[in-house]
């Protein structure tokens, strides 16, 4: 016998939950014990008296189980709402990614040619290295990373994506 | 601190037990330790709540479902921080899987000391997050009672569950101002009432089914006494059988005409096929657990489903259904009630249905064969039915073969009657429960039905039985095994019995004296309702020690892996093993 893997679909979802200690253990804890996966987390408090937060889950799933997904997030206490942004339509996602290079000559050049092509800014320099800061949907900055390694990459920081609703209303 | 003369100030402590009283709590289980001491000082001081002193804090847990599930009041647990806490768990996850109310209240060490591995300190709040329906770490005593109005709130409402409040040492004997009017929070807000567009379509399709049937779960019983008498009303003005999970029994009486008996792995013939050959199937508050469906892509395949349940998360679990509804049944039931009046529907002609199930009932699958010589486990459950149906008794159960023959053969006509450990399966639930509903229904009859390895998992609670004058019965199927395990062995691993014999047994006679119950034991078909007789007679608690067949099997039964319409129903059909697949589901 072996083990059955299923095709699956990638979500974007946001959550906005009460800014408490634990809640987000709550539902990363809730992943993992469900056996779902989280592809990325961001979470930042986003009201005027710190008390909402706002958390943007991209995960992988077959369509009944993103369905239980957000079940379960809306089961827990401290979640007010969530909201599938890739069910719900048009809508933008972002990603910001510093990348750090390292080189001379030819190298710093091109890596400077390329980061003007992908419109990252250089937020640090010395004379063998840069560091850029780049935003864009995800595949974008996996292109610029997998340049940059040809160029001389260091490291790489990522923030994970987020998300909102194209046009006028709010989800 | 303020010297504020006007407003006076209590510790956290003092300001815990005036909440949990103005929140109705009379009775409390618990167990002391350092990191609620307190706590326990200041009920010392209040003599309005009984505390039950258990003896493992494990019996605290699983006591207080018992009495939340016999009363309908939510159950109230009190354990030190560490292993008070981690004790408690198995009680607070099985609360979680079968959504019982309960609050629990644990000690932990002061909060300067949180983290540094001090003296009993377990991440209480870490390790319950995921069996818990919620908790908290209330780090400021001005914050315990909105914390403990809220958590009752959330335990109680919507689908139940266990909610649980670890609190700091230092939290219950620092003080705060006692009129902090918190303002009581919003943010949960269970389903009521359904939409009204569903319920006509429910009823419509209700209606005009040719094959309905009502398959209800433990969510009527918790919905309350109304919920159940809703049930009743319904299945008699549409006239469809009615099947329950285990956690639903007694919410349809198993002596009215629609009843087809429990269904699921050790279900009825009839109610499995029945669920199998249905046109229309109305799921009320149960959630297609695979001991009910068995096999899912054979489950019902030809049916409209419509499920109502009051937890989304519950709905497209595991079966796809064509109408969810999310809303409290008890409400929905009514509404549906009202709908089918208010538009005169008549119930359609079911006979042909009804012929068909009166074959299903004709294989007769509860049958067994006697035996003049030993007692059969199914005859000394038939026998304790016989002799105590006339006094409504409250039962519970371990969990194993006896639990499914109890299920199988004890009858009952009302909700709240029948404790068991559904979801998780918790070997040792029955004791501590059948004290904690004794303890909520002081006049009842309680019987623990048990098996001689289950109720070795809380044994130690006989001294709580005995301490607080409980005269519960705990009825043991004494067969010598593990018998579900020997069972499944006997099925799937070809007879290799590995650690299932329940060696080195206690005299369960001499056990009983010991605790200061009477102990009673039996071997002799002939002699059994004797026996049973004296043990009912006696005003106390009772150990029985029934000496039953040691390898009857629990049937019939759908093997794990197998569809409704492939159930065994006699040994003889037992082939011995099963392949990898069926292996790999519990």
């Amino acid at each position: 016998m072996h083990i059955k893997q299923e095709l699956t679909e990638r979500h974007v979802l946001t959550l906005t939950v009460d800014n408490e200690a634990g809640t987000l253990a709550r539902i990363a804890g809730m992943f993992t014990s469900r056996g779902y996966n989280i592809d990325s987390l961001t979470v930042a408090d986003i009201s005027e008296d710190h008390a909402i937060s706002r958390i943007t889950i991209v995960t992988r799933g077959p369509p009944p189980v993103i369905d239980q997904i957000i079940a379960q997030c809306e089961r827990l206490i401290p979640v007010h709402k969530v909201t599938d942004l890739t069910e719900a339509g048009p809508h933008v996602e972002r990603e910001l990614a510093l990348v750090k290079v390292r080189g001379t000559g030819d190298q710093r050049v091109e890596a400077m040619r390329l980061a003007d092509i992908y419109r990252a800014r250089v937020i640090d320099a010395t004379v063998n290295s840069f560091i850029f800061e780049i935003t864009g949907g995800p595949d974008k900055i996996d292109t610029f990373v997998a340049l940059m390694r040809e160029v001389g990459l260091v490291e790489v920081g990522r923030t994970g994506i987020v998300g909102l609703m194209r046009g006028a209303e709010g989800s | 601190m303020s010297e504020d003369f006007a407003v006076p100030e209590k510790s956290g402590a003092e300001i815990l037990i005036d909440t949990l009283i103005e929140q109705g709590v009379d009775t409390v289980f618990g167990y002391p330790g350092g990191a609620v001491l307190p706590i326990y000082d200041a009920l010392f001081q209040h003599k309005k709540i009984r505390h039950v002193l258990v003896r493992h804090e494990a019996g605290a847990a699983h006591a207080a479902e018992g009495y939340a599930r016999s009363t309908g009041k939510p159950g109230v647990v009190l354990v030190t921080s560490g292993p008070g806490a981690t004790n408690a768990v198995t009680g607070i996850a099985d609360a979680f899987m079968d959504s019982i109310p309960l609050i629990v209240l644990t000690g932990q060490v002061a909060t300067n000391l949180i983290g540094s591995d001090a003296f009993q300190e377990a991440d209480t709040v870490g390790i319950t997050r995921h069996c818990s329906k919620h908790n908290y770490l209330v780090k400021d005593p001005a914050d315990l009672a909105s914390t403990v109005r809220e958590a009752f709130a959330i335990a109680t409402k919507g689908r139940p569950g266990p909610v649980v409040i670890d609190i700091p040492k230092n939290v219950q004997v620092a003080t705060a101002s006692t009129d902090v009017k918190r303002p009581t929070s919003s943010r949960f807000s269970p389903a009521g009432e359904a939409d009204y567009a569903e319920i006509n379509r429910a009823v419509e399709l209700l209606a005009n089914a040719k094959a309905p049937i009502l398959y209800t779960g433990g969510g009527i019983i918790n919905s309350g006494p109304e919920a159940s008498a809703a049930l009743r009303e319904l299945a008699e003005l549409c006239g469809a059988p009615v099947t329950s999970t285990l956690m639903g029994l007694g919410a349809y009486p198993a002596s009215g005409d629609a009843w087809l008996g429990m269904l699921g792995m050790h279900g009825t013939y009839e109610a499995n096929m029945a669920m199998n050959q249905c046109d229309v199937m109305l799921c009320l508050g149960a959630r297609f657990d695979d001991r009910v469906t068995g096999r899912l892509d054979a489950f019902s395949p030809d049916s409209i489903k419509i499920h109502i349940d009051i937890d989304r998360s519950s709905i497209n679990k595991t079966v796809r259904v064509d109408l969810p509804i999310v809303a409290d049944v008890g409400a929905a039931m009514r509404q549906m009630i009202e709908v089918w009046k208010g538009r005169k529907y008549k119930a359609a002609a079911l006979d042909d249905w009804w012929a068909r199930i009166k074959g299903w009932r004709a294989v007769d699958c509860l049958s067994y064969t006697g035996s003049t010589q030993e007692i059969m486990p199914q005859y000394a459950i038939e026998r304790l039915f016989a002799a105590t149906k006339d006094k409504a008794p409250i039962i519970t159960t371990e969990v194993g073969q006896h639990q499914m023959w109890a299920a199988q053969h004890f009858h009952f006509d009302a909700p709240n009657k029948w404790l068991t450990s559904g979801g998780l399966g918790t070997m040792g639930y029955g004791l501590p429960a059948a004290v904690g509903a004794q303890m909520g229904n002081p006049d009842a009859l309680v019987i623990d039905i048990a098996g001689e390895a289950s109720i070795q998992m809380n044994i130690q609670e006989m001294a709580t039985a005995t301490q607080y004058r409980l005269p519960v019965k705990v009825f043991i199927l004494n067969n010598e095994w593990m018998g579900m395990v020997r069972q499944w062995q006997e099925l799937t691993y070809e007879s290799r019995f590995s650690e299932s014999y329940s060696d080195s047994l206690p005299d369960f006679v001499a056990l009983a004296e010991a605790y200061g119950w009477k102990g009673i034991r039996c071997s002799d078909p002939a002699k059994l309702d004797e026996a049973i007789a004296e043990m009912l007679a006696h005003d106390g608690p009772v150990m029985f020690d029934c000496r039953v067949h040691k390898t009857a099997n629990c049937f019939p039964m759908i093997p794990s892996g197998a569809a409704h319409t492939d159930m065994i129903l006699h040994s003889d059909e037992v082939s011995g093993t099963m392949d990898d697949e069926a292996k790999a589901l519990v």
